[in-house]
């Protein structure tokens, strides 16, 4: 279908689904991170906000390197994981996806944290004074007009984790199936002889997701403005 | 009941502020900056004292001192702020819904009473967005309401409005008062408007309270420039309606020093009605005046005359049987016609400065 092979379609929904895992797994943590950051003070806040940035700034094959170093099976927290829940992420589909998360997590907390920090605060104070706990004006009032925000931060994530490369490749590297997503089939591909026509299939395809993703998520923030009111 | 003895620095803003009283209907009053809605913050408890306490119904809100602090969505103290701040993304009819989940044991309520009262049935499908400022103003005093506070804080509730839509929400506050009995806070710095919902005023200065009392006394301030001074002299008069003159489109007044004429239909003969009168509104005659236009001619004695150097000078003048009354007339004025305290004078007032804005009803009296 499409002119596309099997290899083509297995690398297309792995990304899609590293990606949406990647997403939607970190999304509660950026939106804790993002609401204390937005929020909170306390001693320490400049270095929780650095922490959150430097996936942004380093270079990602040394985050990717990093990853190993921390998640892979000899790894503090890999070894820890392997001997508690079984769960591996070294060279796995779902350290691709954490790779990915902890790439998109900076652009994720900081759009979100914007539009935490944009809602009105005396909004939350009139809702404590209907009787409201701080939990629930969270829920009824910060989040949904947060939401925007909330949104534009997952799309972001979900697009970063899309093409993110170098951390992905030198945390799990690329094999065909489990961690060889789009733009690691692409360069791949590209080092392969007569691997061209495949690599500019694959682009191809990495253009219309991007297009779709782009049209999918402008749609998703209108309906979500018009349901919090906003420009009515 | 509420008692409150707060101490609170910010910067360069000190409130040292302690008051006490019974009244179902207290009015903060000064200009802004005073300190008034940090008050209102206290007993709300979105701000925290320094020192002192807030007790309320014989409940401690915070006390300092005794390490007690309630937070504000357990106090049970409903606030109406100046801007509504209705919660943008629910309807009108979420909005009144939002505190029903935490009534339970509050003040019972019926939520149709109120949205009747309030005549805001009709806007129940409508955005915050859609409304008129009065139109949400209502709305954020049904919301509060539907809460089941046992004492509700206005702050400002109708700075942000122009002078109509004023008009339109000082009656249902006034209702608010009279046919649901609903302990109120009312902060503002508009005399008017005190002088209307309150029956207990307490005045801030500065962060710190320069008098208390009931509104004819602390409103017109007396002596010095003093209290509220700066607002305007302002008197307030409790009259009796005595009937109506349908021919003439008036209302006639019973006062001991005189009667008093106000446009339009008012009251019924035998309601209490409080008269706003602006000192700026009241000419002074030393012999009962004839063949003029005014209809309202009070006798009273003068207790003291204020000048500098001036044009104006301020007349106090103590009101046959009660009351005072303030007039601001010229120094030439006071010399030419050799006025000096102790002096009988005659003080008339148009009826036509009496508009809808200078008229209360009296608050019964609990």
């Amino acid at each position: 279908m499409l002119g596309l092979t099997p290899d083509d379609w297995t690398a297309l929904r792995l990304s899609l689904k590293v990606a949406a895992v990647a997403t939607l797994a970190s999304l509660p943590l950026a939106i804790a991170v993002a609401t204390v950051l937005a929020r909170g003070r306390f001693w320490g806040k400049t270095a929780l906000d650095a922490l959150v940035h430097l996936p942004l700034v380093m270079p990602p094959v040394v985050t990717g390197y990093l990853l190993l170093l921390a998640f892979g099976r000899r790894g503090p927290v890999g070894a820890w994981l392997e001997s508690t829940f079984g769960l591996v992420l070294s060279f796995r589909w779902t350290g691709a996806a954490l790779a990915c998360a902890v790439m998109g997590f900076p652009l994720m907390v900081r759009a979100i944290r914007l539009s935490i920090e944009a809602v009105d605060p005396r909004l939350v104070a009139a809702s404590a004074t209907l009787g409201a706990r701080p939990a629930w004006s969270f829920a009824t009032v910060t989040l949904p007009l947060a939401a925007p925000g909330i949104l534009a931060g997952a799309i972001l994530c979900f697009a970063k984790a899309l093409g993110e490369f170098g951390a992905t490749i030198t945390f799990v590297s690329s094999i065909p199936g489990e961690t060889r997503t789009l733009p690691s089939a692409i360069y791949a591909a590209t080092q392969t002889p007569g691997g061209d026509a495949t690599a500019m299939r694959l682009t191809l395809v990495a253009i219309a997701v991007s297009v779709l993703a782009l049209v999918a998520s402008e749609w998703l923030a209108r309906r979500v403005r018009r349901g919090i009111g906003a420009g009515t | 009941m509420i008692e409150v003895d707060v101490r609170l620095r910010r910067g360069a803003f000190a409130l040292r502020c302690a008051f006490r009283t019974e009244t179902g209907a207290l009015a903060l009053f000064g200009r802004s900056g005073s300190g008034k809605s940090t008050v209102l913050g206290l007993i709300a408890g979105l701000l925290r004292p320094d020192a002192g306490h807030v007790h309320v119904d014989g409940e401690t809100l915070v006390d300092v001192e005794r390490g007690v602090f309630v937070p504000p969505h357990r106090r049970r103290v409903g606030v109406v702020f100046q801007d509504a701040l209705l919660f943008p993304h629910l309807s009108v009819r979420s909005n009144l819904s939002y505190g029903r989940r935490f009534a339970k044991g509050g003040r019972p309520v019926d939520p149709d009473a109120v949205i009747a009262m309030l005549g805001i049935g009709h806007l129940l499908e409508r955005r915050p967005a859609g409304l008129s400022g009065g139109e949400r103003q209502r709305v954020a005093i049904g919301r509060a309401l539907l809460s089941g506070p046992r004492l509700l804080l206005l702050d400002e509730p109708l700075a942000a409005l122009d002078f109509e839509r004023r008009q339109e929400i000082m009656p249902y506050v006034e209702r608010l008062r009279d046919a649901f009995d609903w302990p109120l806070v009312y902060v503002s710095h508009a005399v008017d408007e005190v002088a209307r919902i309150a029956r207990e005023v307490v005045v801030l200065e500065d962060g710190t309270v320069v008098a208390s009392g009931a509104p004819g006394d602390v409103l017109a301030p007396s002596g010095a420039r003093g209290a509220s001074g700066g607002f305007g002299a302002l008197s307030v008069l409790e009259a009796t309606v005595a009937g109506h003159d349908a021919a003439y489109g008036l209302t006639a007044l019973d006062h001991p020093a005189g009667p008093i004429s106000v446009p339009g239909r008012v009251g019924e003969p035998g309601d209490p009605h409080r008269v706003l009168v602006r000192a700026t509104d009241v000419a002074l005659a030393v012999q009962r005046p004839r063949d003029v236009s005014f209809r309202t001619v009070l006798v009273g004695t003068i207790r003291g005359i204020e000048v500098d150097d001036g044009p104006t000078a301020r007349v106090e003048i103590a009101l046959r049987g009660r009351g005072r009354l303030v007039a601001l007339v010229t120094r030439k004025a006071i010399d030419e016609l050799a006025l000096d305290a102790g002096d009988e004078v005659f003080a008339m007032v148009k009826a036509t400065a009496l508009d809808e804005r200078s008229l209360a009803y009296a608050p019964r009296v609990r």
